[in-house]
């Protein structure tokens, strides 16, 4: 079977193509580095299959990143290469064109955004450009589809011109030419689109939107959030579901150790889908009422903010403070994606440059961003005590991200390397496209964390039963109840913990704490260890020693932090 | 216009593959407070640039 690559620039819409060409969904955004490793998919040609793999961008053939090594590496395995270019940027995409047709795998141009050039005023001379780079050329527009047919029907055609390997600057030299030949530009003037666009990187006007789409961005998640629990799934499952798990306790005898572990503990004779823990009561209600709600809105926001093209103007922004965190603007990324899972957030350090850099920006992300499972469990459980709890728990959290921060910038030997993105223009994304990618995102929330969550709340059920957690619970007293000031019980917890936060910080729920002791928890549990999903990934990104190192900072901060906050509140 | 860019291979490389070569036309869009970055347009596309860097690619003015 051939093998098809998709190279190009970042941000050209390599995966958009991908998924056209192969039914394979994948999450596209508009900022450079959405994709950093490889996906792959199918598509026919006639009766022959081909697998086709997207590649991450790349500028250029000589590797500046990890994302960018991926990228070289799978070159060698292709037997054709589709190399998607972004018609509005001819210039800056030939040079990696003209690199490509340097090798010897045959290759096919996409002129991708085809429809763009149109109202951008930029006029290509389609036959004369495919007689100059001697390779079919194909203008595409993928979000639509349009072109995708002729594009598979070129590959036959690809072929790789005979010409010498050239120097940097013969290759600017010649696509100086080129662009004389095939491309013409209207002048236009700025849109109002265009006019956002630098009023966003300016210091003042820029300092001022980032702060309203971020005020913005959280009173549309808590409000969407707050209304979908309050008014749908709080109803819906105390009103129709409460009844029915009673029904099923009194079938099953009311206690006993399988009662428990089905139904839950009942509390006053009544199910409490917080406390209770069993599987159909908490097991449902905390991943599908708690959680997944806030997860809907968090996702739905942030799709909306990728989409658009914001997020690289937010890194320009914060450029300056990310410094001091030893990192730069663009590791704004991994942190707000860290808001909706960690373990996206760890995977998405490939975007920076510097093994150091990934280092301090996950376990920055481990330690001080809470996921939007855990976030959501904040605000339920922290939230009832009282707005200014909440406060506390984000400003500690935050606090320690940039002391923290500052702290590994200082003790690990290296520097912080110069922020330089590209800033794609502002797009109005169709609804189409984030709608599928908040479903990809809700569905894979949904395909890991109920498993998980069910699994927790069997294995809390039996750890109890067996009075496991009584022996952790007096062997720890002394660090949680002495350091911490919790009640002993509360490290079952942070063991917990481990497998999902959710749940864990649900377990703190039925402890009667006071609303102190539940900021501290709170907090601890956020900070102490990651959760198992991202504990993996973090293994596989850091390597096992990092690891080690990391997970000593995370205990470290977690405890340190704990035991003053306990004094002090 | 783009003059000369003093900096090491890797920069170098960095910069040419975004379009940052000597002979062509830049346009500085903002600079941030606090030695933040330097936002420049080239060939029609946006670049951030971290101030040390840009503080090396050396340009002449237009008249």
């Amino acid at each position: 079977m051939r093998t098809i690559l998709l190279v190009g620039n970042p941000n050209v819409g390599k995966s958009v193509l991908f998924s056209r060409l192969t039914g394979v969904r994948t999450t596209v955004s508009n900022y450079p580095g959405t994709t950093i490793s490889y996906t792959r998919g199918f598509t026919k040609l006639g009766e022959e299959k081909l697998e086709i793999i997207d590649v991450p961008g790349t500028y250029t053939l000589e590797p500046t990143s990890a994302a960018e090594e991926i990228a070289l590496k799978m070159l060698k395995n292709g037997n054709v290469i589709i190399n998607v270019v972004n018609a509005t940027n001819l210039e800056r995409s030939l040079y990696l064109t003209l690199q490509l047709l340097e090798m010897d795998t045959p290759v096919v141009v996409a002129l991708n955004m085809w429809d763009d050039t149109k109202h951008r005023g930029i006029d290509i001379d389609l036959e004369k450009l495919m007689m100059i780079l001697g390779v079919p050329v194909v203008p595409t527009v993928a979000l639509t589809g349009e072109g995708i047919k002729d594009l598979v029907e070129s590959i036959p055609r690809a072929s790789s011109p005979d010409g010498p390997v050239r120097s940097r600057d013969e290759r600017w030299a010649s696509i100086g030419t080129i662009i004389d030949q095939v491309q013409r530009i209207e002048h236009r003037h700025h849109t109002w689109l265009e006019r956002v666009q630098d009023a966003s990187v300016k210091p003042l006007t820029g300092g001022l939107i980032a702060i309203a789409i971020l005020v913005l961005s959280f009173l549309v998640v808590r409000f969407i959030g707050e209304s979908l629990i309050g008014y749908l799934l709080e109803p819906l499952f105390n009103r129709l579901w409460a009844p029915v798990v009673l029904w099923i306790s009194t079938l099953m005898g009311g206690s006993g150790f399988l009662h428990d572990v089905v139904v839950g503990k009942l509390v006053g004779g009544e199910v409490n889908f917080v406390e209770s823990f069993g599987l159909i009561s908490s097991g449902l209600y905390v991943p599908l009422a708690m959680v997944l709600p806030y997860i809907f809105s968090f996702y739905l926001v942030l799709g909306l903010l990728e989409d658009v093209g914001y997020l690289p103007r937010l890194a320009v922004l914060m450029d300056t403070i990310m410094h001091w965190l030893g990192l730069h603007g663009y590791a704004i990324i991994p942190t707000l994606l860290g808001l909706g899972c960690n373990v996206p957030a760890v995977l998405s350090t490939r975007i920076l440059e510097s093994k150091r850099e990934r280092f301090i920006a996950s376990t920055l992300v481990s330690i001080a961003v809470p996921c939007a499972a855990l976030q959501a469990m904040i605000f339920g459980l922290v939230g009832q005590r009282g707005g200014q709890y909440v406060v506390i728990v984000y400003g500690t959290l935050f606090a320690v991200w940039v002391i923290l921060g500052i702290i590994l910038n200082h003790s690990i030997k290296g520097f912080s390397p110069e922020l330089l993105i590209e800033i794609p223009p502002y797009r109005i994304p169709p609804w189409r496209i984030v709608l599928q990618k908040m479903w990809m995102r809700i569905y894979g929330f949904l395909a890991e964390a109920i498993p998980i969550i069910l699994g927790a709340i069997v294995v809390i059920n039996m750890l109890y039963f067996f009075g496991v957690f009584n022996a952790i619970a007096n062997l720890t007293a002394p660090v949680v109840s002495g350091l911490l000031g919790l009640p002993k019980e509360a490290i079952t917890s942070l063991v917990i913990g481990f497998l999902r936060k959710d749940v864990a910080l649900g377990m703190l729920a039925p402890l009667s704490l006071t609303a102190k002791q539940l900021v501290v928890a709170s907090i601890v549990l956020a900070m102490f260890f990651p959760c198992i999903a991202t504990f993996v990934v973090l293994l596989r990104e850091l390597g096992v020693l990092n690891m080690c190192k990391a997970a000593g900072v995370m205990i470290a901060t977690a405890l340190i932090t704990g035991g003053l906050l306990n004094l002090m509140l | 216009m783009v003059v000369e860019i003093r900096g090491g291979f890797g920069m170098i490389t960095r910069l040419n593959a975004m379009g940052i070569v000597p002979g062509k036309r830049i346009v500085k869009i903002s600079s941030m407070i606090a030695r933040g970055p330097i936002t420049v347009e080239v060939d029609r596309v946006q670049i951030a640039i971290g101030f040390g860097m840009a503080k090396r690619i050396i340009i002449t003015l237009d008249q």
